[in-house]
Parts: C-alpha cells; sequence; structure tokens
C-alpha cells in the first residue's frame, strides 16, 4: 500500500474518481496546467483534458453558480475555491440556491455538488488565506460539511462526497496537506459523512477537533498520557451533521471534554458542540465544558498568527482547569 | 442607437419578416389572454386573502407566452419569480403556480425541465449557464434560458454569468425583460450604458434589442437565438422592451413613484394583446367577438384550477423536513418529533 500525504491522496482519489465516471468534472482557478495552487490536481489535465478539468474566469460566485447548473443538468461538477477566506461572493450561490434547490422543488431538482478548498492557517500566508469559517456553512440548512485531518480520511471522505446526492462542502486543512504520510489504500472506498472518528481512545477526558486541530490534540494528548492521563480524541472529520452520537458516547464516558477549533469563538461549533453534550451526557460531566478557539479578531497577518492560533500551551491550561473537580 | 435598432415584426415601424404562421400566432395569443386573466384573477384572490404576495406579469404577456413558445421541452427554463407564463407555456400547470402563491413549494411538476423561480435577483444566471454547458457536454439538443428583469443587470451575477458564457461558448439564452422599474427605480439607475443589448458586446456573445411586446418579434428573436446557440454560436443576451402596466407585487403601490399618465400607452395602442389581436383580426382568424369568449373561458378555467387547489390537503409540517436532504438526517428527524409533540428521542 502508498504511503501518501494528503495531497498525494486526494490526488489520487481525483485521478480514481475522474476514471470512474464521466461525469465528474474539476473546475477553478488555476486547476488545469498548473495543476492547482496546492498541485492536487497535478497531471489531471493532462490526462483527461480541459474540457473535464476547466480552468474558469476568476469568479467564485460564477464558479459556484455555474457548478450548481451543471450538477442540475447531469453531471459531478468538483468546484474549487482557491481559499477559503476567497469563498464569500460565491456563499450566497450556497445560501440561496445549493442548500434550497432540493426543498424549494420539492425534489424535482438536486445538487450533487462538492465544493472543495484549502482552509485554515499555520502556514505564515498572505492575509486572508487562512480563514476557518465553517460555521457560515453549517448553520446553512441543506449543505453537507466535512474536514478531513488525515490522508485516508481526506480519499474516503472525497469519494463520498462526490458520490453524495446532496451538495458537500469539502474542507481541506492546508497545514496537513503535506504533513505526515500514511497507508492509504487503492481504489474506491469511503469514509461515511456525519461519522466522527476516534483518533485516540482514552478515559479521562475528551478532546474534540477537526482538520489540522486534531494534530494539536493528539500531540498534546500524548505529552498528557506520559503523566497518567488518558485523554480521548474525537475527530470529528464531518460538521454537518455533526455526529451527535459519538460526542454523548464519549463525553458520558469520560465525563470532562474540551473543545478546539481555529475559528473566532463567538458563534463558532463549539458552542453548538457544547450545547449537543448538554443534551446527551449532562448528568455525566464532571466539569464545565471548555474550549480553546482562534479569537473574536480578523485573522491576522502572519506576525501575530501564533498569538491567534489554538496551541499547546492554551489546550493544557484548559485541560488542567476541566481536570480539577 | 443605430447599431441597437428594435427588432420588430408587428406594426408599421416593422423591420422584419414575419415567419410566425397564423396557427402558432393564434396559439400565443390564447395562452397570452389566458395569463392576463390568470394574473387578474389571482389579483382578485390576493385581495380577498386567499393567495399570498403575487408577482403579476401584467403587460409583458408578448415576452413571457412569446419566447416561451420558442422553445423545446428539453430546453431548461430558468426564471424569475415573474415568469409563471413562460413555465406554463413549457409544461408548469396553473395549478402549480397557484400553490406557489398560496405558500407551497409546488412551483415545478413533473419533469419539465425548469428551475424553481429564483427569489434574489440574478443568482440563478450562472445556473443557466451551468445548465447549457451540461447539455453540451451530454450531446443534447438543448439550451438553457434564464428569464430576468432590468434591474438584474446590476447584478454581479449577471457579470460573472454573461462572462462566463462568452469564455465557454455555452448554449445559453439570456432573456432580460427591461419593463422599466425594479419595483420603484427606473431602468435609468440601473445603468449608464444607452442600451442593455449593447452590455453583449463586452462578454463576446451577441445581443439584441426586441420589442418586448411584439410577441411575434418576441419568438422569432428566441428562436433565432436558440438556432444560434445549438450551432455553436454560443450565448444572446435579448432585451425585450415592455413595461410593466401593474405593481412589482401585490404588496407595491405604483402609485408612490410613477403617474398614471405614463400607463396610457401600455396599456392603449401598446398594450401586447391588443397588438397581436389587431394583426390576428387582419389575418382574418379573429373577430373581436372571440376576445370576450376566450376571456370567459379563460375564467372559467381558472375558477376551476383554483378550486382544484384549494380542494388539496393543507400543508402538512412533515414535508418542511422531508425534502431538504436525500436522507433525512438525525437532527432533522428529532426537529419534526419535537413540533409534532411526540415522544422526544434525543431526551429519552
Amino acid at each position: 500500500m502508498a504511503q501518501l500525504n494528503m495531497v498525494q491522496a486526494l490526488n489520487t482519489a481525483l485521478h480514481e474518481l475522474f476514471a470512474a465516471d464521466p461525469r465528474v468534472l474539476l473546475m477553478g482557478e488555476d486547476v488545469g496546467k498548473n495543476g492547482g495552487v496546492f498541485r492536487v490536481s497535478e497531471g489531471l489535465f493532462d490526462q483527461f483534458g480541459g474540457t473535464r478539468v476547466i480552468d474558469t474566469p476568476l469568479a467564485e460566485s460564477g464558479i459556484i453558480g455555474t457548478a450548481i447548473g451543471l450538477a442540475v443538468g447531469g453531471m459531478r461538477p468538483i468546484a474549487e475555491i482557491q481559499f477559503m477566506g476567497f469563498l464569500y461572493p460565491g456563499l450566497d450561490q450556497l445560501f440561496s440556491h445549493a442548500g434550497r434547490l432540493r426543498a424549494r422543488s420539492m425534489e424535482r431538482v438536486t445538487v450533487p455538488l462538492v465544493v472543495r478548498m484549502p482552509y485554515g492557517g499555520g502556514i505564515r500566508a498572505p492575509e486572508q488565506h487562512a480563514d476557518s469559517a465553517e460555521a457560515y456553512l453549517t448553520h446553512t440548512p441543506g449543505l453537507k460539511v466535512v474536514v478531513p485531518s488525515t490522508p485516508y480520511d481526506a480519499k474516503g471522505l472525497l469519494y463520498a462526497a462526490v458520490e453524495d446526492p446532496d451538495p458537500v462542502i469539502f474542507l481541506e486543512p492546508i497545514r496537513m496537506y503535506r504533513l505526515g504520510r500514511m497507508e492509504v489504500p487503492e481504489g474506491r472506498f469511503t469514509v461515511p459523512i456525519g461519522q466522527a472518528r476516534i483518533a485516540r481512545e482514552g478515559q479521562d477526558l475528551t478532546l474534540i477537533s477537526w482538520g489540522a486541530m486534531t494534530h494539536l490534540a493528539l500531540t498534546v494528548a500524548e505529552d498528557w498520557a506520559s503523566r497518567g492521563i488518558s485523554i480521548e480524541v474525537l475527530d470529528m472529520r464531518t460538521l454537518a451533521p455533526l455526529d451527535r452520537e459519538a460526542i454523548g458516547r464519549s463525553v458520558a464516558k469520560t465525563g470532562r471534554c474540551v473543545i478546539v477549533h481555529e475559528a473566532p469563538r463567538t458563534g463558532g461549533l463549539a458552542g453548538e458542540i457544547t450545547a449537543l453534550i448538554m443534551e446527551t451526557a449532562f448528568w455525566s460531566l464532571k466539569a464545565p465544558v471548555a474550549r480553546v478557539t482562534g479569537f473574536d479578531v480578523p485573522y491576522p497577518a502572519y506576525a501575530w498568527e501564533d498569538f491567534y492560533m489554538p496551541n499547546a500551551e492554551r489546550l493544557t491550561k484548559a485541560i488542567v482547569d476541566t481536570l480539577k473537580d | 442607437m443605430e447599431a441597437w435598432p428594435i427588432y420588430r415584426v408587428m406594426g408599421d415601424e416593422a423591420n422584419a419578416p414575419n415567419e410566425v404562421s397564423d396557427d402558432l400566432a393564434l396559439r400565443i395569443y390564447k395562452d397570452m389572454v389566458l395569463l392576463r386573466t390568470f394574473d387578474e384573477k389571482t389579483l382578485n384572490l390576493q385581495h380577498q386573502g386567499r393567495v399570498g404576495t403575487f408577482a403579476p406579469s401584467l403587460g409583458q404577456e408578448a415576452t413571457e407566452i412569446g419566447s416561451a413558445y420558442a422553445l423545446s421541452k428539453q430546453d431548461w427554463l430558468v426564471p424569475s419569480y415573474r415568469d409563471h407564463g413562460a413555465l406554463y407555456v413549457h409544461g408548469v400547470p396553473f395549478e402549480n403556480v397557484i400553490l406557489f402563491a398560496m405558500g407551497r413549494a409546488g412551483s415545478l411538476a413533473g419533469d419539465v425541465r425548469a428551475l424553481p423561480s429564483s427569489i434574489p435577483i440574478a443568482t440563478h444566471l450562472p445556473h443557466a449557464v451551468g445548465l447549457a454547458m451540461a447539455m453540451q457536454m451530454q450531446g443534447e439538443q438543448a439550451i438553457a434560458i434564464a428569464y430576468f428583469g432590468d434591474g438584474g443587470t446590476s447584478e454581479g451575477d449577471f457579470h460573472e454569468a454573461l462572462n462566463f458564457a462568452g469564455v465557454f461558448k455555452a448554449p445559453v439564452v439570456f432573456l432580460c425583460q427591461n419593463n422599466g422599474w425594479a419595483i420603484s427605480v427606473p431602468v435609468s439607475r440601473q445603468t449608464g450604458s444607452p442600451t442593455l443589448a449593447q452590455k453583449a458586446v463586452a462578454y463576446g456573445i451577441s445581443g439584441i434589442r426586441v420589442d418586448g411586446n411584439d410577441a411575434l418579434a418576441v419568438y422569432q428573436a428566441v428562436k433565432q437565438a436558440r438556432e444560434r446557440a445549438l450551432s455553436g454560436g454560443g450565448a444572446t443576451l435579448i432585451e425585450a422592451i415592455t413595461y410593466r402596466i401593474g405593481p412589482h407585487t401585490t404588496a407595491d403601490d405604483p402609485t408612490r413613484y410613477r403617474s398614471s399618465e405614463d400607463l396610457v400607452p401600455w396599456k392603449g395602442e401598446q398594450d401586447p394583446i391588443t397588438r397581436l389581436g389587431r394583426y390576428l383580426e387582419k389575418q382574418g382568424i379573429l373577430a373581436e367577438s372571440d376576445l370576450d369568449q376566450l376571456r370567459q373561458e379563460a375564467r372559467d378555467w381558472i375558477n376551476q384550477a383554483v378550486e382544484a387547489t384549494e380542494a388539496l390537503p393543507p400543508a402538512n409540517a412533515a414535508e418542511m423536513f422531508e425534502h431538504v436532504y436525500s436522507v433525512m438526517p438525525p437532527r432533522l428527524a428529532q426537529q419534526l418529533a419535537e413540533l409534532e409533540g411526540g415522544a422526544d428521542p434525543w431526551h429519552s
């Protein structure tokens, strides 16, 4: 089995999906000969040509809006937005149409669309290239939102997203693109949308994370293991719909929970997950749920990035507080 | 505007030959009368509180009906909220239009190739481009046509859609009904450009101005644009010049922003039904007395449709949850259970 990083896993999945289904298309800025700014579509243009690997005009609403029409019309488009910070002109298409057309048409029209985009910070990118805007999307009925944190999940979730009959937003944590390799099987396999993954089993506290924050959570959990504290890391993988069962099961077991995300705190998903814990595991809680998040400031230029991003120190402090009885 | 003459088939200023058979012209006329009668009836129903806010197409019947007659059933119709006339011709029964006006999600029917009417302005134009590209990719002899108004040309998605259509040579028709008004704002506040059609030049697509109250001219212009699209000639922006003689919707009071004198020509000599009626009388296939009979038949037919629609079971709560995703996720099932007051599986 091949040892792949996340970019290679996504690239492999795209090649396989293109070969298996002639309806599958990729469209976006620089996805063609350039292979995407992160090289996720490397080689795809040479193999499948410009009618399926489509360099578009530089217009996010146009990309997503046109992809909606292609999806309704029988194709399986994958739209790429170059960075999540540039998604905002396309949000209207997601809010007003992609998430509503099935319901508004009483299912006469469906939108089997995938919108991929690199997201998140931590790589010293230029301003506005590091946003984590997932909460806008999870708040929108009709959309599904997934975030792999490993190469294996990236491939399996991309298969699931392309085969899904509903619009799926596919967030790719930039920091994880080339951070580590793992065995990724050849050929088709899916990671089901809506299922979290226990990235590390533990008994004393649940750390809930997604994307690049899962990497941080695992590092910190490892550190605590040497001190005799067993931390469970729950990698959500899907943010809409949230795997409520998995959250409830883990927190009911450990009785303590810290949620970590890069996005700003107010209105961030940690609040929603906390509410789900109130519904599913309140009577098992031994301490208040804590959250470690980005701050309620615009994602800063990179000189301030280390202040903004949740790190081991902040996470450790929250864990110490949560472990107090 | 010599470069942008107004394409006309009927009347003294006609500059194009008529290619529409008398039989087809009569069918278009009958549907225009039906649409006018439907709009008048639905306005009445709204005043009686039997339907909700409604956007009539009074005065725009030639563009609505004439354009849709130029389509094939394989074509995708991508409408805005005032386009129930075109949807009707494309195969959506008026019962569905009434349902939509009654606040129900029923604006489509069967396997008619149409999207639900877009409520936000011009955001549906890129969908038409995508649908057109999908038809081309799958080798179908079909186009997509987007309906929108003069106000829609100010939106960013108008630019993005026409730009994509130009780049990809998509077989799409952009039908802009320039009815003079975006609610209370005149077209002079939408653009500094002398015409809307000339915007096509910047996108490398075809543009044409057509008399939007000349049903035969609209039919021919859309038919030509469709044929151009199917033969690889790319997209067309059609500016159909018409006039909204009614309110924007039933929630609007046009006396606040325009005088009744403005309406005189549009309700008189320029009325699209009057104009096509005169033409058909000249052709000897319509007598003046036929109009009364046609209107009575239309009223009877619409009354039956209204009764049938009102006899349908009322909206039920489950419908609101059942059609959001291909499979209802657990959180929606829980919320439906909560609404229906049954056992709450999330707290049991």
